[in-house]
């Protein structure tokens, strides 16, 4: 089966006062359908700016999209015109963001956020879309459809907003949603609902899902397959099992290592990471972790390292030691 | 036993008698109850968020003591009710012997000297038209620690090497600083007067996680070389289970679980911490994977009219007909162990 969607050696920029900032710096990796894939990162390093790319979402200026494929379908998104990849967004790809309450409509009902949607990318009349709005609310695991269609968001709790993000995203069957930090903003036993809503809804109905967070535990939980990026790049991708158990960048083992675990009891001091992620307006040659690595060597100053295979099978690492960093990791996990 | 656990564990031991000399703090029957009103001119009172709604806990000296819980349980109220940023609507408030809640503006001036405060948010939390050296020397003009300005420039520069920064950082402005650096910032200030007891409110939460790690470190740090007291209110249970002795589950303005740190993670008894342990993901999809989840079902309802009896009811697997009518007080279930729940034994 090929894949629904494959991002090739994507770039965006962003000119800023102090300089360009390469904000994705040629990233590649592929989803199926019906998969799963996190994309995990720190601020900064790139993982929203790479989503909001891929449906060109990117404020032009300051930012653009200077290079790279995004293969959907079998079509080339970046070679569409406006006017279709209109269609595309809400269409064949659905979004859901952090923050519920700035991304609806603050003076529009329920039910219209969600009509608008479906009429816009279906030209159905508004009966029926009414009657599909009842139902997404219902799909979302929204009582009382009929009452909160004719709500407005500041009457929903912020659980519920999200939960109408998701009957939005799924208004016109797509085949992927892309959701970013879709959980952040909500309180640990709502979170979980709607993750558990989502990993439903996707498996049910097979919608492939990027997810975008920073959350190690949600990653672990939910993704089939984990990029992982830093500053920019894709450092380690591989399945959720072979990055948490045998890491092969530096960086996913000082990650790993740096945060508390709440299924054991305190054994010692953290390892943090020392230092902070770089500047991105000041990248060098080489690789970009080099200034906080404990593995870095010369080579490592000249040329990134190249996402090469290491570990288990599908298993990537942007590291020149990746192969020697077996035992390590191993001893971390 | 590695050289690591032992101190860990003498850590976690010191903890546990330090309670039971004199507590530092002491808090009984604690209630933070704001009006909610209606009309523009006539302001009627129609009812009362009910913040924190009888809430009693010991701080021991020494001890870090975790606040738990999500938004709306009054775990920020009560860090607030403690630096009598509100005064409360009932209870008091003991620390080392005087009310917090009634003592008069002289003496307020003196407890503050030994009770500071870390905030979330190291980007609002810091004056961004100060320099570092004039936000860290302030506390001491203020209360007149130190008079002599050199001896403040002196002192300031030991802060920032406390905490991890370059004492030239005096010089600089919170913007030309990262979040990590700021927060270090923020700790600086607060240990400016050489304060005993600190609240933490959310003091890593808005941090990345690479840089969390580095501040957990430094909290700790501090607290064994300065001999600090925490009050650590958090709403993430991994950092409060690596970082606390003893750990208060709030829900809906009242304390529903009370244990040591680890008998209370191990160990889980009231309904409600059993739900919000189940809904943390642990970074290990093989643990991941045999773990049976079930998410809690329901949202917290209003603190203006929380349910009656137990306020966790709507939402409790558990829940009984007498759930709903008697409001379950604190027992001791096991040594040291404290559950506000009649249905589990």
């Amino acid at each position: 089966m090929p894949p629904l969607l494959e991002v090739k050696d994507l770039h965006t920029e962003f000119r800023t006062g102090a300089g360009s900032v390469r904000a994705v710096d040629g990233i590649s990796y592929s989803v199926d359908p019906g998969e799963t894939v996190a994309i995990v990162g720190e601020s900064g390093s790139g993982k929203s700016v790479s989503a909001m790319s891929l449906l060109q979402l990117i404020p032009d200026p300051p930012g653009r999209i200077t290079k790279g494929e995004v293969l959907f379908n079998g079509r080339d998104l970046m070679k569409l015109s406006e006017e279709e990849m209109r269609h595309v967004r809400g269409g064949e790809i659905g979004m859901v963001f952090q923050e519920p309450m700035t991304s609806l409509n603050p003076v529009l009902t329920i039910e219209r956020q969600i009509t608008e949607t479906i009429e816009e990318h279906r030209g159905t009349d508004a009966a029926t879309a009414h009657a599909r709005a009842v139902e997404l609310l219902r799909l979302v695991g929204i009582a009382d459809a009929e009452r909160r269609l004719k709500q407005y968001p500041h009457q929903l709790s912020g659980g519920m907003r999200q939960r109408v993000m998701i009957a939005i995203a799924l208004a016109c069957e797509p085949k992927l949603i892309i959701a970013d930090e879709p959980t952040t903003a909500l309180d640990v036993t709502i979170q979980a609902q709607i993750l558990e809503l989502m990993q439903n809804l996707t498996r049910r109905l097979g919608v492939a899902l990027i997810i975008i967070t920073h959350n190690l535990g949600v990653v672990a939980r939910y993704a089939h397959r984990v990029n992982v990026m830093y500053a920019g790049r894709i450092v380690e991708s591989g399945s959720a099992a072979a990055l948490y158990h045998n890491p092969r960048h530096p960086y996913t083992i000082a990650l790993l290592r740096s945060v508390p675990r709440l299924d054991r009891p305190r054994q010692a001091r953290l390892d943090p990471i020392e230092g902070s992620p770089p500047d991105l307006t000041r990248l060098d040659a080489g690789c970009s972790f080099r200034p906080r690595c404990r593995f870095a060597i010369a080579r490592c100053a000249e040329a990134p390292p190249p996402l090469l295979p290491a570990g288990e099978p599908g298993q990537l690492s942007a590291c020149y030691r990746a192969n020697e960093l077996g035992a390590v990791s191993g001893e971390a996990a | 036993m590695t050289v690591m656990e032992t101190a860990t564990a003498s850590v976690r031991e010191r903890g546990a008698t330090a309670t039971k000399a004199a507590p530092l703090l002491q808090v009984r029957g604690l209630r933070m109850h704001f009006p909610v009103t209606e009309g523009m001119i006539a302001r009627r009172h129609v009812g009362d968020v009910k913040a924190v709604d009888g809430v009693d806990l010991t701080i021991g000296r020494g001890e870090t003591l975790g606040l738990v819980g999500e938004s709306g349980c009054g775990k920020t109220t009560m860090g607030r009710c403690i630096l009598r940023l509100e005064k409360p609507t009932a209870g008091e408030i003991l620390y080392d012997g005087v009310d917090i809640a009634k003592v008069s503006r002289r003496d307020l001036l003196a407890l503050r000297r030994r009770i500071q405060v870390i905030f979330q948010d190291p980007y609002s939390s810091l004056n961004p038209r100060q320099k570092v050296g004039s936000i860290l020397s302030e506390p001491m003009r203020v209360h007149g620690v130190e008079p002599d300005a050199r001896r403040r420039e002196e002192r300031v520069r030991e802060l920032l090497s406390i905490c991890g920064l370059d004492p030239n950082f005096a010089d600089r402005y919170p913007h030309e600083m990262s979040g990590g650096q700021r927060q270090r910032v923020g700790i600086a200030r607060a240990l400016a007067l050489n304060p005993e007891f600190i609240v933490c409110d959310e003091a890593v939460s808005a941090l990345d996680v690479s840089i969390q790690a580095q501040i957990i470190n430094l909290l700790e740090d501090l607290r064994d070389r300065l001999n600090l007291t925490y009050l650590f209110i958090a709403h993430d249970l991994s950092v409060v289970r690596h970082l606390c002795q003893r750990v208060a589950v709030m829900y809906l303005g009242r304390v529903v679980e009370l244990a040591e740190c680890d008998e209370l993670f191990d160990n889980p008894m009231h309904p409600y911490t059993r739900a919000l342990l189940a809904a943390v993901p642990v970074p290990d999809p093989v643990v991941e994977a045999t773990r049976a989840f079930q998410p809690v079902t329901g949202e917290v309802p209003s603190p203006i009219n929380p349910p009656p009896g137990c306020v966790f009811h709507p939402r409790c697997p558990l829940a009984v007909a007498q759930c709903r009518r008697i409001r379950p007080e604190l027992r001791e279930l096991r040594p040291g162990h404290w559950v506000a729940c009649d249905v589990v034994q």
